[in-house]
């Protein structure tokens, strides 16, 4: 391993800065969201968990990131052995076995297993050695995807498994997959579909089903749907003022502190509010893109834009579900969204991001 | 380590590129969601949020209060629990109508026809589902506060009528305001609120109904109220006194003791009702707020006819009492003198047919004063004879018989004094003389109600004045209707209605020692004993007599006058005439406790020689019309029409 040479002074400040504003937005959210509920207090918490991603990030923008792939396999395996834990032990919240208890802390196993997989995911697209993907080698990166997933599925956290997909689907493209390939996978998925549809519990087919017509049962998904959208449309161009939202403020927003947290951003900061976050939140991204243009080996390019997958994916799914564009799914708006392993998950793939921008001049 | 830097591969900076494309087309398409929902549809779902969090629930406003002359409280009102279905959110009320009206066991259909009738209402005014919820169902609506959002209880005020029936018929009722009402109502009335359906529940409707208040809510999303945002006050309808003595009533009330009839008490002098009586009643605690179809049809199929207010509403033959207007006729048209008698035989020939008197021994000679205080009926026939029919109409319509008194009650009705006009007009057909001789003892086609009977009679004491009768206290102005009488009519009239309590009279045993007690008594026949016979014995009684008194005191310008309806009592003299004689015995008890005094009874002989004519009362004189021709048919009147088997009936016995 070569010599520890970098310095703070090639930290990406901007980075950081958006990220922490991005929080500061969701902390004020989740202190109005909470404020007189019996939730109060919560932004405390949301801002310890702020401080220890940041030192998890500090940790791990030191760490060359090459070392971190260097023990993939390993965090692989135990990443399984972690999620057949949780499946045995684990403690069931919001009708899925995903949480665990360590240290008095309990965490969300298959957030800190998003970060696994992107690192596998990255050495193993990085020891492609040709310039297209082959066939072997996409099956070889779905089977390695394909486990974790599953064994997320089986939780049952639909929403979580999904957001892993897009890891793959980036990777593969980044990869050099073939656009053969690419629609035959279209086509396989798409013949699996009715499978998959036999397999999901019947609270998912009704939340696909209210994503469809979601006028026909206003009380539940649809519901929630509606008043998010209520929230988000009242709002107006300037919004209601922090604690003032009304939808926000008398509950009527489902679970507004955490994913439908963009919903009470919208009502109570209106638009304008909405396109500062979304243009903090696009940032964010374009950043990380750009730092995998520059990186100084494929093995950084697949770290950061696994890394970008995901959030991009949790960015665009969290805030395309709150006006209604797609089902209604439990997954959280990263930075923002209350919940300690999911924030620490953020904060810790952007040390991964960090200690690749840390190395990118190959000397 | 090799395999990290043996890679010499150039970054796919092209996908990367595409990537970042794809990020940003995905984010503008997104901006644009937020844009549409925010500011171009920003307005509607405003008001989808206000909606939301904002419920409307009206404030009910208490009726106002009954109370008597006395301001004791006869009607008041109790909190009760009324269930409304929130209309909001249509679609949500759609969905649960199933559960709703299975939990609170209303007819789903039911619930439609209302969500129906408030179709034109705003929305956030909710419909009533049901007065009285129970325990029940106040249960069942707070254990599914969550999922039947559109369920909402609300406190109302509910009226607490005296029991058993007590002054029922003057008090009326309340009920759900009708489609009429509402519509009669000019934007006043909504479908669900509640008015007065009968008696002075609706006559006075606008007094006593409030006007509900609004307040509205803030809710969160459980429906639970977290803050008011304004409230319109409700404003409670306003008491009402009534000139009913509750004392009065009482006694009324007891005298009747579960006979069918009336009792009718008043002040002439003022034309206030002292009390109301009639039997039998409803109770309207049972259908205060939405009487049961079954109840309701059993109450209007009643043979008794329960609904009916008998003392402003039936319309009897007077039978004996109308001798009274006889008398005053007599006198005040000087068609015959004042000193005219007749022998009575036991009955007397008009036109070819025998007329029997009610004592078959005869009265011997008679002259007006024994023939009111014995109820001489061959005396009466002699009298309409000579009279003719337009004559007895003129008198008897100027005496307050034949109209509406006027009294602020709604369904009033106005009785029949028959007529030559009247028959030509109602029946087509001629007036024949032998139907005058019925008509002379308050039979034949004659009707009145026993509140006509209490106003003429107290406005013939009084010298001819009529003062509408009326409930309210403090009512004004009150009509009053003048057809002075001689001063000489009145006291002979007078002194005969004291011979018959007094004297050897009719009504000799209702004597009040100390009190001036005139009356007089009625029996009036229904059918024949004829057709009585032939029905045989289990109708008897169905189709007996209706009992009638008259009473007032003191003798000359009363102060209080009772008519007594009996129905199948037989005896005007046993049924009827102790109820009176009470009611006017509590009068006095009060007034003698109030004023500390005793009224004794004017013993002395009032002359009519010695009484002087008032002279600015001139009487006014009837039409000297002449009765048509003499017929040998008996007259055929309304009521006998129904019965063709009974036309006969003045040739029994007649009435006393």
């Amino acid at each position: 391993m070569r010599a520890e040479r970098v310095t703070f002074r090639d930290f990406d400040w901007w980075l950081l800065a958006i990220a922490l504003s991005i929080c500061a937005i969701g902390i004020l959210e989740i202190y109005s969201a909470t404020q007189n509920t019996s939730l109060a207090g919560m932004h405390w918490r949301q801002m310890g968990w702020v401080a220890l991603g940041l030192i998890g990030m500090f940790i791990l923008a030191r760490v060359d990131y090459h070392a971190v792939l260097d023990h993939a396999p390993l965090l692989y395996l135990s990443s399984l052995a972690a999620l057949v834990a949780v499946l045995l032990f684990g403690e069931a919240r919001y009708g899925a076995r995903s949480w665990i208890f360590i240290a008095g802390l309990s965490l969300q196993v298959s957030e800190l297993v998003k970060l696994v997989i992107i690192i596998v995911l990255a050495r193993f697209f990085s020891e492609v050695r040709t310039d297209q993907l082959m066939l072997a080698d996409l099956v070889k990166a779905t089977v390695l995807t394909a486990v974790p997933l599953g064994l997320i599925l089986l939780q049952p956290d639909f929403g979580t498994a999904v957001m892993i997909l897009p890891a793959l689907a980036i990777g593969a493209f980044l990869a050099g997959l073939q656009w053969k390939h690419a629609v035959a996978a279209i086509l396989i998925v798409l013949l699996l579909l009715p499978v998959g549809w036999s397999m999901l519990k019947p609270y998912q087919k009704e939340r696909i089903y209210t994503f469809f017509q979601p006028e026909e049962n206003p009380q539940s998904t649809g519901y929630q749907t509606l008043q998010s959208k209520i929230a988000v449309g009242s709002g107006g161009f300037w919004g209601k003022g922090i604690g003032q939202g009304s939808q926000n403020q008398l509950g009527f927003v489902p679970v507004r502190w955490s994913d439908f947290i963009f919903a009470a951003v919208a009502e109570e900061l209106g638009f304008s509010g909405v396109f500062i976050t979304l243009l903090l939140l696009l940032a964010l991204l374009l950043r990380l893109v750009q730092h995998a243009q520059r990186a100084a080996d494929r093995a950084g390019m697949f770290v950061v834009m696994g890394v970008a997958a995901v959030l991009g994916i949790h960015v665009l799914w969290n805030v395309a579900m709150v006006i209604g564009y797609v089902p209604v799914t439990g997954i959280p708006l990263p930075l923002m969204s209350y919940g300690g392993s999911a924030t620490l998950f953020v904060f810790l793939a952007l040390g991964l991001v960090m200690s690749v921008r840390l190395r990118r001049f190959v000397n | 380590m090799s395999y990290w830097f043996g890679n010499e591969h150039r970054l796919p900076q092209a996908r990367l590129t595409f990537l970042t494309y794809l990020l940003v087309g995905l984010f503008v398409v997104l901006v644009l969601g937020y844009w549409k929902l925010q500011v171009l549809e920003a307005d509607y779902y405003a008001e989808l949020a206000e909606r939301n969090r904002i419920r409307t629930v009206p404030i009910n406003a208490p009726r106002g209060k009954i109370l008597d002359r006395e301001g004791r409280v006869l009607v008041d009102n109790y909190p009760s629990f009324s269930i409304l279905l929130l209309r909001d959110d249509l679609r949500e009320v759609e969905r649960t109508l199933p559960q709703i009206a299975a939990g609170l066991n209303i007819p789903e259909e039911e619930i439609r026809a209302r969500l129906e009738a408030a179709r034109h209402e705003p929305q956030f005014r909710p419909v009533v589902l049901k007065h009285e919820a129970t325990p029940a169902d106040i249960a069942f609506i707070e254990a599914h506060r969550r999922d039947l959002t559109a369920l909402e209880l609300l406190m109302v005020y509910r009226r607490r009528y005296p029991r058993d029936g007590f002054l029922a018929h003057v008090i009326g009722y309340v009920g759900e305001a009708s489609e009429q009402q509402i519509e009669r109502s000019g934007g006043r009335l909504r479908p669900g609120d509640i008015v007065g359906k009968a008696g002075l529940e609706r006559q006075y409707n606008d007094i006593l109904m409030g006007t509900d208040g609004l307040r509205r809510l803030v809710v969160n999303s459980l429906g639970r109220e977290v803050g008011r945002l304004d409230e319109k006050e409700a404003i409670p309808g306003q008491p009402i006194e009534i000139t009913i003595d509750y004392d009065l009533q009482l006694v009324a009330e007891a005298g009747l003791a579960g006979r069918k009839g009336a009792v009718v008490a008043l002040d002439p002098r003022t034309g206030e009702v002292l009390a109301m009586v009639s039997h039998p009643a409803p109770d309207p605690n049972l259908f205060a707020i939405r009487i049961p179809p079954e109840e309701w049809r059993r109450l209007n199929e009643d043979s008794d006819r329960p609904m009916l207010n008998r003392a402003i509403q039936a319309q009897l033959a007077p039978g004996s009492v109308f001798k009274i207007m006889m008398g005053a006729a007599m006198l005040e048209s000087g068609v015959l003198p004042e000193r005219f008698s007749v022998f009575c035989p036991g009955f007397g020939v008009f036109y070819g047919r025998t007329f029997r008197c009610w004592e078959k021994q005869g009265h011997g000679q008679v002259d007006l004063h024994r023939a009111i205080v014995r109820s001489c009926d061959v005396f009466f026939y002699n009298v309409g004879q000579r009279l003719g029919i337009d004559r007895i109409a003129f008198y008897a319509q100027q005496l307050g018989l034949g109209r509406r008194t006027g009294i602020d009650l709604p369904g009033e009705e106005a009785g029949l004094v028959p007529s030559a006009e009247w028959k030509q007009r109602a029946l087509r057909q001629p007036w024949y003389a032998g139907e005058t001789i019925s008509v002379a003892i308050g039979q034949g086609a004659t009707t009145a109600t026993p509140l006509q009977l209490a106003y003429s009679i107290g406005g013939i004491a009084s010298g001819g004045v009529f003062r509408q009768p009326h409930l309210l206290k403090n009512y004004s102005p009150v009509e009053e209707i003048r057809f002075p009488l001689a001063e000489r009519t009145v006291q002979k009239l007078a002194q005969g209605m004291f011979g018959v309590v007094n004297e050897d009279g009719t009504a000799q045993r209702s004597r009040i020692a100390g009190v001036e007690f005139c009356g007089k008594t009625g029996t009036s026949q229904l059918i024949s004993f004829d057709t009585l016979r032939r029905l045989g014995g289990h109708l008897a009684r169905r189709f007996t007599e209706n009992a009638w008194f008259v009473g007032y005191a003191p003798r000359i310008n009363p102060e209080v006058v009772v008519a007594v309806l009996v129905e199948h009592g037989e005896h005007g003299s046993s049924a009827a005439a102790p109820i009176a004689r009470d009611v006017v015995k509590a009068y006095y008890d009060k007034k003698s406790a109030r004023e500390g005094q005793r009224y004794t009874v004017e013993l002395r002989h009032h002359d009519p020689e010695q009484a002087t004519m008032i002279a600015e009362l001139q009487p006014r004189l009837a039409p000297e019309t002449v009765s048509s021709a003499a017929s040998r048919t008996p007259a055929v009147s309304r009521r006998q029409s129904a019965e063709p088997g009974s036309a006969h009936r003045s040739t029994d016995s007649g009435t006393r």
